[in-house]
C-alpha cells in the first residue's frame, strides 16, 4: 500500500508534466541521488569503481545515447562501438591538442564532434529503413575502426597504436590518469550521467521527442501532421551520438586510460549496447539504466557465484555468460520488447490497486 | 454549375465565405495509369465538402494532391488566394492544412494525449536547446498547448484514455482520437478520408456529431470521403462526384441525387 498511484491528483498542467509524477517515484529517485551523491563515493574502492559502478555509468550514457536512436525514432544502429571512437579519439585529440584547457569542456566538444559524425552517418536513413539501415551503420562502425587502425594521426604517431590517457585533473582532483582515484573516477562520470539522462528525459518528453516517436510509429502519419522527416530523423542521429560520443570519450579517458581500438570499441561493443537497451526496454530512459546495470552486473554476479562460491572453472563461468545473455535476448524479444521497464511499468499497475483489486 | 463566390448563410445558419481551396484542371498520372483527368473543384470556407465515387475513382488520390503526398502533373492548387508550390507533406500541414487516414495513421506506441500533442507541432517553435533545459520557455509552450489539447479531448469526450496507449483502444475510439490530433493543429481545411469506415450505426451518429460540431464551433472547412450515402447527403452542402478519375457531378446534395450521370455511375448504364 505504500506504492500507489490512487489519490495522487495533479491540479497543473506544470504538476502532470512531471518526470515521477508518483510522489514514492519522487521520494525515491530523491533518495537515489543522495545515495549516489554523497553516500557511494566515500564507500567506494577500486574494486567496486572498476568492476561495477564506473562502466556501469559509462554504458547507461551510452544506453541513454542509443535509445534515443533506436528506441525513440525507431532508427536500427549497430554503430554504437564505432561512435564511442569516435569520442574517444576526439577527447584523445583534444586532450594532448589543448592540455590547459579543461577535461570537462574536453569530453563536452568529443561529444559534439561524435554528433557531426553521427549525424552524417545517419543521412542512409532518409533513404533506408530496418534491416538496410542496420547494415549502413554496421559499415560506419567498421568504417570507424578501420579509420582509426589506419590512419597515425589519430594516435598522435605512437609506435603502438594505441591511445593513452593524460593526467587530468577537475578542480585540483586527478580524474584520468594513473594515479586517478576511484571516487572521482566515479564522481565525473556520476555527474555526465546525471546531466545527460535529465537532457534526454527533457528532449523525450517535449516537442521534438514526440516527433522522434511519431517517425518511430508512423513516418506517414508523422509527416502529414507536420514532422519533417529530414530534421527529426537527423537531430536523434546527432543527439545520440553526442551522449555516445560522451561515453566513448569517458570509457577511454577514466576507466581504460589506454585504448586499442579494434579491442575497446569493436563490433561487440555496438552489440553489448544493443542489447542493454532491448533487455531494460526501448523507448524508456529508465530501461537503459535496468539494462546497463544488468548487463554490467550479471557477469560480476555469474563470477562470484559460480566461481567464488561454486569453484567452478572460470572459463565455463564466462560461457555460461554468453549462454544466459543470449537466451535472455531471445526472451525479451519474444516475451517482453520493452523489456525490464515494461515488466516495472506493469507492476506498477498490478500495485495501483494492490491488495485490493476488486 | 457556375459557383458564386459571395458569401452565404445556410438554412441553419452557418456563414460559407469565399473560395479558401481551389483546384484548377488538375491531371495525375501513375507511368500510364491517370488516376485524376482534368479536374477542377474548390472547397469554400467554413463548409462541408464531400467527395464521393465508386471504388478507384481518384477520391483518396484527390485528397493526396490536397495533403501534398501527390504533385500532380498538371493543374494549379490555389490556397487562400495564393498558387502553391510543389510541396512536401509536412510543408502542407503548415499552411493549416490536417487530414485523417482511412486506415488509421496513429501513432500505436505513444499515449492518445501524446498523439493529440503531436498534433500541435506546427504550432510549438522552442528549439532544441531550451526544451534540453525544459524549466522557462519550453515547459511555459508544452503548458499552454496542453490546454488547447485539452480543450479538444474535451470536445471529442475522450477524457477518459487520455493516458491509455492507443494501441490498446478499439477502432472506433481510434477513429476518434485521429479526429482529435487533427483538430489540435487547427487546422483551416480538414480532410477527412472515410471518416465512418467500418462503424456500426451508433458510432456513425457521434462520428457525425462530431463533424457537424466542429465545423459549427470551431469553424472549420471540412472536406471529406465516405461511402455512406446517408451520411453525405445529410452532412454535407456540397457533393462532387467522381468516376474513373473524371468529374461527373458537383452540387448541392439534391443536384447531384438528381444527376443523370451519377446515377449510371452508382447504378451502372445499360448499354444497347
Amino acid at each position: 500500500m505504500l506504492y500507489r498511484e490512487a489519490g495522487d491528483f495533479k491540479t497543473s498542467y506544470h504538476a502532470d508534466n512531471q518526470t515521477f509524477p508518483i510522489k514514492f517515484d519522487r521520494i525515491g529517485f530523491w533518495i537515489t541521488m543522495v545515495i549516489a551523491f554523497l553516500v557511494i563515493p566515500f564507500m567506494i574502492n577500486d574494486y567496486w569503481a572498476n568492476a561495477i559502478f564506473v562502466p556501469f555509468l559509462i554504458y547507461a550514457i551510452a544506453a541513454i545515447g542509443l535509445n534515443i536512436l533506436t528506441g525513440y525514432c525507431g532508427q536500427v544502429s549497430l554503430g554504437t562501438g564505432g561512435f564511442m571512437a569516435v569520442g574517444a579519439y576526439a577527447c584523445y585529440k583534444l586532450m594532448t591538442a589543448f592540455p590547459d584547457v579543461s577535461i570537462v569542456i574536453h569530453i563536452i566538444l568529443a561529444g559534439g564532434i561524435t554528433a557531426a559524425v553521427g549525424a552524417a552517418f545517419g543521412l542512409p536513413s532518409l533513404r533506408i529503413k530496418g534491416f538496410y539501415l542496420a547494415v549502413a551503420t554496421l559499415a560506419a562502425q567498421f568504417f570507424l575502426v578501420w579509420l582509426f587502425n589506419k590512419v597515425s594521426w589519430f594516435y598522435n604517431y605512437s609506435a603502438s597504436g594505441q591511445i593513452n590517457a593524460p593526467e587530468r585533473f577537475v578542480a585540483g582532483v586527478a580524474v584520468t590518469g594513473p594515479n586517478t582515484d576511484p571516487w572521482a573516477q566515479y564522481m565525473i562520470c556520476l555527474v555526465f550521467l546525471t546531466v545527460c539522462a535529465l537532457i534526454a528525459r527533457n528532449l523525450t518528453r517535449g516537442t521534438i521527442g514526440r516527433s522522434w516517436m511519431a517517425i518511430r510509429d508512423m513516418d506517414i502519419a508523422a509527416e502529414i501532421i507536420g514532422v519533417n522527416p529530414l530534421k527529426a530523423k537527423l537531430t536523434a542521429f546527432a543527439v545520440s551520438s553526442f551522449f555516445i560520443g560522451i561515453s566513448g570519450a569517458l570509457f577511454f579517458a577514466v576507466y581504460l586510460g589506454a585504448v586499442e581500438v579494434g579491442e575497446a570499441f569493436g563490433i561487440q561493443k555496438s552489440f553489448l549496447v544493443l542489447f542493454m537497451i532491448i533487455i531494460g526496454g526501448l523507448g524508456s530512459i529508465f530501461g537503459c539504466f535496468a539494462g546497463a546495470a544488468f548487463l554490467v552486473l550479471l557477469p560480476v554476479a555469474l563470477k562470484v557465484i559460480g566461481v567464488d562460491v561454486l569453484g567452478w572453472p572460470t572459463d565455463l563461468v564466462s560461457h555460461l555468460n554468453l549462454v544466459i545473455v543470449g537466451a535472455l535476448i531471445m526472451f525479451f524479444l519474444i516475451k517482453e520488447p520493452h523489456g525490464l521497464a515494461q515488466l516495472w511499468r506493469l507492476a506498477k499497475e498490478k500495485l495501483r490497486l494492490w491488495p485490493f483489486p476488486y | 454549375m457556375k459557383d458564386t463566390v459571395e458569401p452565404y448563410t445556410t438554412p441553419d445558419g452557418r456563414t460559407i465565405g469565399g473560395v479558401l481551396m481551389d483546384m484548377r484542371n488538375i491531371t495525375l498520372r501513375f507511368g500510364g495509369v491517370e488516376a485524376i483527368k482534368d479536374i477542377s473543384l474548390n472547397i469554400r470556407e467554413g463548409e462541408i465538402r464531400a467527395i464521393i465515387g465508386p471504388n478507384g475513382a481518384g477520391k483518396s488520390s484527390m485528397l493526396n494532391v490536397i495533403s501534398g503526398f501527390y504533385n500532380p502533373q498538371e493543374g494549379e492548387v490555389w490556397f487562400r488566394g495564393e498558387k502553391r508550390p510543389p510541396m512536401k507533406p509536412y510543408q502542407v500541414a503548415r499552411l493549416g492544412i490536417a487530414r485523417t487516414f482511412q486506415n488509421i495513421a496513429l501513432f500505436e506506441g505513444m499515449t492518445v494525449l501524446d498523439n493529440v500533442m503531436t498534433g500541435r507541432l506546427t504550432h510549438m517553435k522552442s528549439n532544441m536547446l531550451a526544451q534540453a533545459i525544459w524549466r522557462g520557455k519550453a515547459e511555459q509552450e508544452e503548458v499552454a498547448n496542453r490546454e488547447v489539447v485539452e480543450k479538444i479531448i474535451d470536445f471529442l469526450e475522450i477524457q477518459a484514455i487520455r493516458k491509455t496507449p492507443v494501441g490498446r483502444l478499439p477502432y472506433g475510439l481510434k477513429k476518434r482520437v485521429e479526429l482529435a490530433r487533427a483538430l489540435a493543429a487547427e487546422p483551416k481545411l480538414l480532410l477527412l478520408d472515410e471518416p465512418m469506415a467500418g462503424m456500426n450505426v451508433e458510432e456513425k451518429e457521434d462520428m457525425s456529431r462530431f463533424i457537424l460540431d466542429v465545423n459549427d464551433e470551431f469553424g472549420t472547412t471540412i472536406a471529406l470521403i465516405e461511402h455512406d450515402m446517408g451520411v453525405v447527403m445529410d452532412l454535407s452542402d456540397r457533393v462532387v462526384v467522381m468516376d474513373y478519375g473524371r468529374k461527373i457531378g458537383d452540387g448541392t446534395p439534391d443536384e447531384v441525387r438528381n444527376n443523370e450521370q451519377v446515377i449510371d455511375a452508382y447504378l451502372g448504364v445499360a448499354h444497347d
